[in-house]
């Protein structure tokens, strides 16, 4: 074995976040650390990279113990890591990125032409045709993700971490990067893939090692698992069959009562005037490429951006949407897509970050009783099962699913009558993906009206009641009943403009 | 409990300063009563430090939403020269203190509409008003230090009330209430909220533009009430040393409480405490007898050692050494044992 971990325990304050691991990792195989947000995923290779120092344990390299203590010691070991947020820097060049920290020199000043040759040299055998000369940031995420596999082989050439490295690149990138990875493989390298793609985990890897709340639960051959056995093992539990990737029952003609109507709404340069009404307790679909005016359609009717046309209203009359503070007060909820940005508090507390938005409606000068805030936030850890050592943990200590959850939980507290999910599973695990689906269903069934945006048609399949496909700054399609399916759905995202009036027939 | 845990090193601080201080001049500790009055070096201390700990109280809100207001000190001077003036013009005490502590509020609104809705940076932002102050506060005095002789403004300088000097009582009492207000009221919450992550706080639902307003404006206030005390001290206005880098003392008083420039969570205690740090070390260098040229490096040389000792980094090397320490000893301990054997 190329990598031997035996029994790694690592405590933090309140978690056992590594409970007596073992791991294997052996020349020439691609290896899958597998597991929910918060199993011990981080935690196992922070300890492997240096970034932590372990409690407990044995990690041995080539039959030799070793215990980095940062970064730059586990690169000379071997042991290189990319992330998924790639650690390069954009407004350096490719040769600058790749041969930083150790650049040739020459009289004391960095050899420019050694430099470049350097950097060509160390990108060979990667199939990339690019100018190293150029600014990073002129390249695709894709590239620089194969760029900061180049530098980590490089400088370390025996272990490679991958965490991550798929989540924000498309299909035909991603097929380029597994070919590197398969041709690093092939030549003797043992590279550990984390990743939250169980499909990207059958097609690239040959074991797969699965962690749960900190325990190793298998390691095994990837060829002798199905989809369902490994969703199993990082649930912990049988899946039942709603949970994931089944069609919502359809209702046909279920009628809502009408709650809510946006008519001829809209704002010049960020998304053309759209109809849409909004039934009470109906679950609507954003679908659509990034970019394409989902985004920026909830912004508008949450009152981030002004609406340059157009008016909402419901049975009472006219809406004011003309700010989040109006539209809060309008009855609305938004949880945004960039979640550390522009959802969490970092700094406080899971309690504080429930109470936040109640406390804000409430005014500063009624403070809401701190036991009821405890009451709150124990309410919604214990029915969100939001993982956390208690109400008063900060909360970008927890995993990104509880995080999520947080949020969630923040809206839910304030019973908006609308709701909107802006990528509400981005970068969360299955288990948590599939409760706040659940979590979906039931307050809709109470009353609750939800729009939903999500890049993956699986989730707006299985949730919404109606799916409108946004494309170019319009919406172009509204889809209901049985014609929710993944065919219908690309076909109206990809079908050019004079198709699109026979999706809609 | 935790409020206490917080405060701590701040006051172990304290302690080993007062110790420091008591070991140069043993009267230190020594309170009389004379006419019915409390008088004493540490009576000198809360009384002297009367403006920073005011300064300290804005400075620490200001802070707490990753702001900084370094127009402060400019303030007092504008706000000193307001109440001198409104003296002399003969607006009386009512007059003066109201025209004062507005003054303090058009400062605050100033620097806070910079901010929360020109989005200047904070340091920039409040840079503008800190040297464009002294100028309108000479302005206002007409270029002359502006003396006046008024009993009941002299009061907010030299007198005292229950044998307390008023300076004192006029900044213990601003700092427990708005540290009341803060905690009764969801205040507190709100502006660290604000402070961690402005953008999420505003969508969800907090006014993030009004609540800077409003840390810029309790700023100002503080300033003010500052100004009205050093102009009543000296009974006259001077527009150019009046507050001169005070900002600068209150700004260290709040990061010696251990507040973070990075803004959210806060302690009001913990900066007056600091206030009280700074203000023991300047009364406490002047008791030693040093001769004054070497003060104000004396005062950098203990700042240093206090912002160092409560460094997270040396506690977490600290740590490390010990735990490395006690391995070895350990690993010595095994090694003893087999070769025993």
């Amino acid at each position: 074995m190329l990598l031997t971990i035996r029994s790694l325990t690592k405590t933090f304050p309140g978690t056992k976040a590594l409970d007596g691991v073992d791991f294997d990792l052996a020349a020439g195989e691609v290896h899958a650390l597998l597991g929910e947000n918060g199993a011990g995923k981080s935690t196992l290779i922070k300890c492997l990279t240096g970034a932590y120092e372990r409690d407990e344990g044995l990690i041995t390299l080539e039959g030799e113990t070793i215990s980095p203590r940062s970064t730059s010691e586990a690169q000379e070991l071997g042991i290189g890591t990319v992330y998924q947020e790639v650690n390069l820097l954009p407004n350096l060049t490719v040769a600058q990125n790749l041969t930083f920290g150790n650049e040739p020199l020459r009289f004391g000043m960095v050899d420019r032409r050694a430099q470049l040759r350097q950097a060509e040299a160390m990108l060979e055998g990667y199939r990339l045709d690019i100018d190293v000369s150029r600014d990073l940031s002129a390249y695709s995420v894709a590239i620089r993700q194969i760029i900061a596999i180049a530098r980590a082989v490089a400088l370390s050439g025996k272990v490679l971490i991958l965490d991550e490295p798929t989540a924000s690149l498309d299909a035909r990138e991603v097929e380029t990067l597994f070919a590197v990875v398969r041709g690093l493989r092939d030549k003797g390298l043992g590279i550990v893939f984390v990743s939250h793609f169980l499909d990207q985990v059958f097609d690239l890897t040959d074991r797969v090692t699965v962690l749960r709340n900190g325990q190793k639960v298998i390691t095994e051959r990837t060829a002798d698992l199905d989809r369902v056995q490994l969703i199993e093992h990082m649930l912990g539990r049988a899946l039942k069959d709603d949970v994931v990737g089944h069609a919502k029952a359809h209702q046909a003609g279920r009628e809502w009562p009408e709650l809510l109507k946006f008519e001829g709404f809209g704002r010049r340069g960020h998304i053309a005037p759209f109809d849409l009404s909004v039934g009470e307790g109906e679950v609507l679909g954003l679908a659509g490429l990034l970019g394409s005016g989902r985004t920026e359609s909830a912004e508008l009717m949450f009152g981030l951006a002004a609406a340059h046309s157009g008016a909402a209203r419901d049975a009472k009359g006219t809406l004011d949407l003309s700010s989040p503070r109006k539209a809060i007060a309008a009855g609305f909820g938004f949880a945004p897509e960039e979640r550390k940005e522009d959802g969490i508090i970092a700094d406080l507390s899971v309690r504080e970050n429930i109470a936040l938005a109640m406390q804000a409606r409430r005014g500063w000068m009624r403070p809401i009783p701190r036991a009821e805030q405890q009451r709150l936030a124990e309410d919604y850890i214990e029915k969100l099962d939001i993982r956390t050592s208690g109400p008063e943990q900060p909360i970008g200590d927890l995993s990104g699913g509880n995080q999520q959850k947080v949020v969630l939980a923040r809206w839910l507290a304030m019973n908006p009558r609308f709701l909107i999910l802006d990528e509400p599973t981005r970068g969360i695990d299955v288990g948590a993906h599939a409760e706040i689906l659940r979590l979906i269903r039931q307050v809709t069934a109470e009353g609750m009206s939800i729009l939903v945006i999500s890049s993956e048609l699986d989730e707006l399949i299985a949730v919404a009641d109606r799916v409108i496909v946004v494309r170019d700054r319009r919406h172009v399609a509204e889809l209901t009943g049985s014609e929710i399916t993944t065919d219908t759905i690309v076909h109206a995202i990809a079908a050019p403009d004079r198709d699109t009036t026979e999706v809609l027939a | 409990m935790t409020a206490l845990r917080r405060v701590t090193p701040q006051l172990l601080t304290l302690a080993a300063l007062v110790a420091l201080v008591t070991l140069f001049f043993p009267d230190f500790l020594r309170i009389e009563v004379v006419n019915g009055r409390f008088v004493g070096t540490i009576m000198d201390i809360l009384k002297r430090g009367a403006p920073i700990g005011l300064l300290a109280v804005g400075m620490t809100l200001v802070i707490a939403t990753r702001g900084i207001d370094l127009s402060v000190g400019t303030t007092m001077a504008i706000t000193g020269a307001v109440a001198a003036w409104s003296i002399t013009q003969g607006y009386g005490l009512g007059g003066a203190l109201v025209l004062a502590l507005l003054a303090g509020v058009a400062a605050g609104l100033w620097n806070g509409m910079l901010v929360a809705i020109f989005g200047i940076q904070p340091i920039v932002a409040t840079l503008i008003l800190m040297t464009s102050g002294r100028g309108i506060a000479q302005l206002v005095t007409e270029g002359r230090i502006l003396t006046f002789s008024h009993e009941g403004m002299a009061f907010f300088g030299s007198g005292d009330l229950l044998g307390i000097p008023s300076p004192a009582l006029l900044w213990l009492l601003t700092a427990a209430g708005v540290a009341l207000l803060m905690r009764r009221s969801a205040l507190g919450m709100l502006i660290e909220a604000v402070g961690v992550n402005r953008a999420a706080s505003a969508l969800a639902g907090v006014n993030a533009t009004v609540l800077l307003i409003a840390v810029y404006v309790a700023s100002g206030l503080c300033a003010a009430l500052a100004g009205i005390v050093a102009t009543a001290d000296i009974r006259g206005a001077d527009a150019n040393n009046s507050g001169l880098w005070l900002e600068l003392d209150a700004i260290l008083a709040v990061v010696i409480g251990g507040n973070s420039l990075m803004g959210g969570r806060f302690s009001i205690a913990a900066s007056l405490l600091g206030a009280l740090i700074i203000q023991t070390i300047d009364t406490g260098i002047l008791l030693a007898g040093f001769p004054s040229e070497y003060n104000l490096v004396i005062k950098a040389g203990l700042v240093l050692v206090i912002l160092v000792l409560q460094s997270p980094n040396l506690s977490h090397h600290w740590y490390a050494l010990r735990r490395a320490a006690r391995t070895r000893r350990e690993t010595a301990m095994d090694r003893a044992k087999e070769t025993g054997r």
